[in-house]
C-alpha cells in the first residue's frame, strides 16, 4: 500500500489498541480526571486538524471549545432534553466559524492578521460574557450569569430518555466514542482529496489556487468542521464541569491548547491527542499545589518548545524511531529506499 | 460646555493611553517584523519596577521614568538575546515564543509580587472642571505621550542611528552591506521597544491599578493598533489607529457603557482589518514613516 507524503494513515493496530485501553480503563481507575482529559484531547485534534493539515492557525480557537459549552448550557436550560442542545453545540460554534471564516478567507487574510481576527472574536466573547452579571442578560431560562457563569443546568441523558442521565463513568465512555469518532472523520477527510487539497493549500496556496481550486472555500470548510469538533469537546466540557464560566474564552485558554498541539506535534493527528492528554495532566496536577505558578510552567514549555522542537514531541520521536529502523536496516545488508517522512515537518521559511 | 470638555479630554487621554501603549509594540513589529506577545507583560513589568521603586522610598519620577524603562529594555535585551534571535524571520514561531514568554513572565510575577491587585499613588492631585472632577495625571499621560512620539519621529527622522534604524528595516541586505550588522540593529530595536514599554507601563501604573495578568488588558489594544496601522510606518500609522481606536472606544462608552465601548472598538477592528489587510498606513500614507 502506498503511503502518501504528508497526509498520513491510520495505523489500525495502534488505534485498536487505544479502543482496547479506553474501554477497558474504568475498570481500573477512576474516570473523572480520564474524562476530562479526554474532552481536552478532542479539542486539541480539532485544532490539530486545523493547523497541522490546512495550515491556518486560529489563535483563539478556544472561542469555538467555549461557544460549544455555553450554547450546550442555554439550550438545555431551555429545552431539558439533551438530544437537540448537544446537536446545537456542534452546529452554532460551526456555523459561527463559517461566517467568520468566510469573512477572512474569502478576504484573503491570512497569518498574523488571521491570528488578530481570531484572537479579538474571543476577547470579544470574553468581555461580553464577564460583563452578562445583570437580570437583562437572559436567553429564554437562562441567566447568563457574567462573571460567575451558568451552573446547575442538566448533563447529557440518553437521547429520548430525559431521565436516564449520563454522568461518571457513561459520561466518560460518551467522551471516548466522541474523540474516537472525531479520530475516524478527521482520518476519513484526509484520506479524500478534500484533505489533499488542504494540505496543498498548506504547501503552496497559489499553486493549488492557479490548479483551480476554491481555495476560499477549502479554508472556510476546515475552519468550520474544526469548529464543530471544538464545540463538541466544549459540550463535553461544560457536562464534566456541570458550571460554563467566562475564563473559557480566557488567554490563557486560548494559549492552553495552542501548546497542546504544538508540544504534541503538527502534522499528526495523534499528536495533538497525546499532547493534550500529558499537559491536561500536569496542568490539573500543577493545579493541586499553589508553590509554583501554573502559568510558569505552560510558558517554560512552550518558549523550550518552539526553540529546541519546532516539530513536536511526536514527529520528533517518529523521525527518530524511522532513522533507527534504517539504519538497522542497513546494517542487516538490505537497505530499504529512503521514504519521506508521512509527517514531514512543513514551515515556512 | 464643562461636559463637552469632559468628553474631550477623555477621548485624547483614551487616545494617548493607546499610543503609549503601543509605541514599544510598533516600533518591534515595525522595524522587526516581529509580533511581540509579551509585550503586555513587559508593560506590566514596568509597573511592577515603579511600585517596588515607590515602595523601597525612591522619588516616583524617577522610578517611572527613568528605572522602570531601564528595567525594562534589560528584560527585554535578555529576551532577544535567548530566545527571538533565533526565531527571525519565522513569525508565528515567534508569536508562540513570546505568548509562552508572557505566561512565564505572569507566573514570575505572581510568585514574587503576589497576584492580589496593588496600587501605586498618582503624584498628581486631581482638579476640578466646572462640576465634574477631574484626574490631572491623564494630562500628564497625554503630555508624556505626545513628548515621546515626538521624541521617536525625531530620532528616526533626524539622528544618524534612526537612518541606520530605517535603513535596516528597508533594506536588511544593503545595510548589511554597508557595514551595519542587522543583527545588532534588531537586537537594539528590541531592546528600544522594550524600554518604551517600560516607560508606558511605568507612567500608566497610578491609573490602572496592578495585576499579574494587566498585561492582557494591554496586548489586545496594542495589538490591534498596531496591526491595523500597518507595517512600514511606525508613527503615522499607530497614530492614526489609536486616535481611531480611542475615539470609537471613549465616545461608545459615553454614550453607553465603558464594556460595550471596548467591544465596539474590537468590532472596528475586525472590520478594519478585513477592509484593510495591509493596515491603515498600507493604504493612505504610504511614503511616511
Amino acid at each position: 500500500m502506498r503511503v502518501w507524503p504528508s497526509v498520513g494513515q491510520i495505523r489500525w493496530g495502534w488505534f485498536l489498541l487505544g479502543v482496547a485501553v479506553l474501554l477497558v480503563w474504568p475498570v481500573f481507575a477512576d474516570t473523572h480526571t480520564p474524562t476530562i482529559l479526554l474532552a481536552y484531547a478532542l479539542f486539541a485534534l480539532s485544532l490539530g486538524l486545523m493547523w497541522g493539515y490546512a495550515g491556518l492557525l486560529s489563535f483563539g480557537h478556544t472561542a469555538y471549545f467555549g461557544l460549544g459549552a455555553y450554547v450546550y448550557a442555554i439550550a438545555v436550560i431551555n429545552i431539558g432534553e439533551s438530544t437537540v442542545p448537544l446537536l446545537l453545540a456542534i452546529a452554532i460554534p460551526a456555523a459561527v466559524a463559517a461566517v467568520i471564516g468566510a469573512m477572512m478567507f474569502y478576504g484573503r487574510i491570512s497569518d498574523v492578521y488571521m491570528g488578530v481576527i481570531t484572537l479579538v472574536v474571543t476577547l470579544i466573547l470574553f468581555k461580553f460574557m464577564n460583563a452578562t452579571a445583570g437580570d437583562q442578560y437572559v436567553i429564554g431560562a437562562a441567566r447568563l450569569g457574567g462573571f460567575n457563569g451558568i451552573p446547575g443546568f442538566a448533563v447529557l441523558n440518553v437521547p429520548g430518555m430525559p431521565e436516564w442521565s449520563l454522568f461518571g463513568t457513561p459520561l466518560y465512555y460518551v467522551a471516548a466514542v466522541a474523540l474516537l469518532g472525531c479520530y475516524l472523520i478527521c482520518r476519513w477527510i484526509l484520506a479524500r482529496s478534500f484533505g489533499r487539497v488542504l494540505v496543498g493549500i498548506r504547501e503552496n496556496e497559489s499553486r493549488c489556487e492557479l490548479l483551480g481550486y476554491n481555495v476560499p472555500a477549502y479554508k472556510t470548510a476546515i475552519f468550520s468542521i474544526s469548529a464543530a469538533m471544538a464545540g463538541l469537546a466544549g459540550c463535553l466540557f461544560a457536562n464534566w464541569a456541570e458550571i460554563v464560566t467566562p475564563s473559557v474564552f480566557s488567554l490563557r485558554a486560548a494559549a492552553e491548547v495552542i501548546v497542546w498541539v504544538m508540544v504534541g506535534g503538527l502534522g499528526t493527528l495523534v499528536g495533538p491527542i497525546l499532547g493534550a492528554m500529558a499537559l491536561g495532566m500536569v496542568k490539573l496536577l500543577l493545579g493541586e499545589q499553589t508553590v509554583i505558578d501554573n502559568s510558569l510552567i505552560l510558558g517554560l514549555i512552550l518558549v523550550i518548545v518552539v526553540l529546541a522542537i519546532p516539530r513536536g514531541v511526536v514527529p520528533a520521536v517518529q523521525g527518530w524511531w524511522r532513522g533507527r529502523i534504517r539504519i538497522r536496516a542497513q546494517r542487516a545488508g538490505h537497505a530499504r529506499p529512503r521514504r519521506r517522512l508521512a509527517t514531514a515537518a512543513t514551515r515556512q521559511p | 460646555m464643562d461636559y463637552a470638555a469632559v468628553v474631550v479630554l477623555e477621548i485624547l487621554y483614551m487616545i494617548a493611553f493607546i499610543a503609549l501603549i503601543s509605541a514599544g509594540l510598533a516600533i518591534v513589529f515595525g522595524m522587526m517584523r516581529v509580533i511581540n506577545l509579551a509585550h503586555g507583560e513587559f508593560v506590566m513589568l514596568g509597573g511592577y519596577t515603579t511600585l517596588a521603586c515607590d515602595r523601597a522610598g525612591i522619588n516616583i519620577w524617577f522610578a517611572m521614568l527613568v528605572i522602570a524603562p531601564l528595567v525594562v529594555a534589560l528584560v527585554g535585551l535578555l529576551v532577544e538575546r535567548l530566545v527571538i534571535r533565533f526565531l527571525y524571520g519565522r513569525m508565528i514561531d515567534t508569536m508562540l515564543a513570546t505568548w509562552g514568554l508572557s505566561l512565564l513572565l505572569i507566573g514570575v510575577v505572581t510568585l514574587i509580587f503576589g497576584s492580589s491587585a496593588v496600587s501605586v499613588p498618582a503624584p498628581i492631585p486631581g482638579y476640578q472642571l466646572g462640576t465634574y472632577q477631574m484626574g490631572g495625571y491623564n494630562l500628564f499621560i497625554i503630555a508624556i505621550s505626545v513628548a515621546l512620539y515626538v521624541a521617536v519621529w525625531l530620532v528616526l527622522r533626524y539622528t544618524r542611528i534612526g537612518l541606520v534604524a530605517r535603513g535596516a528595516m528597508q533594506s536588511p541586505e544593503v545595510a548589511s552591506s554597508l557595514g551595519y550588522n542587522p543583527r545588532m540593529v534588531y537586537m537594539v530595536t528590541f531592546t528600544v521597544g522594550a524600554a518604551l514599554s517600560g516607560l508606558a507601563g511605568g507612567v500608566l501604573a497610578p491609573l490602572t491599578g496592578l495585576l499579574p495578568s494587566s498585561g492582557g488588558a494591554y496586548i489586545a489594544k496594542a495589538f490591534i493598533s498596531v496591526i491595523s496601522g500597518g507595517v512600514g510606518a511606525v508613527i503615522t500609522g499607530t497614530l492614526a489607529s489609536s486616535t481611531l481606536y480611542g475615539a470609537i472606544s471613549q465616545i461608545v462608552s459615553f454614550a453607553s457603557t465603558p464594556v460595550i465601548g471596548e467591544l465596539a472598538m474590537l468590532a472596528l477592528a475586525i472590520i478594519l482589518l478585513r477592509l484593510m489587510p495591509q493596515g491603515i498606513s498600507g493604504r493612505f500614507f504610504r511614503d511616511s514613516q
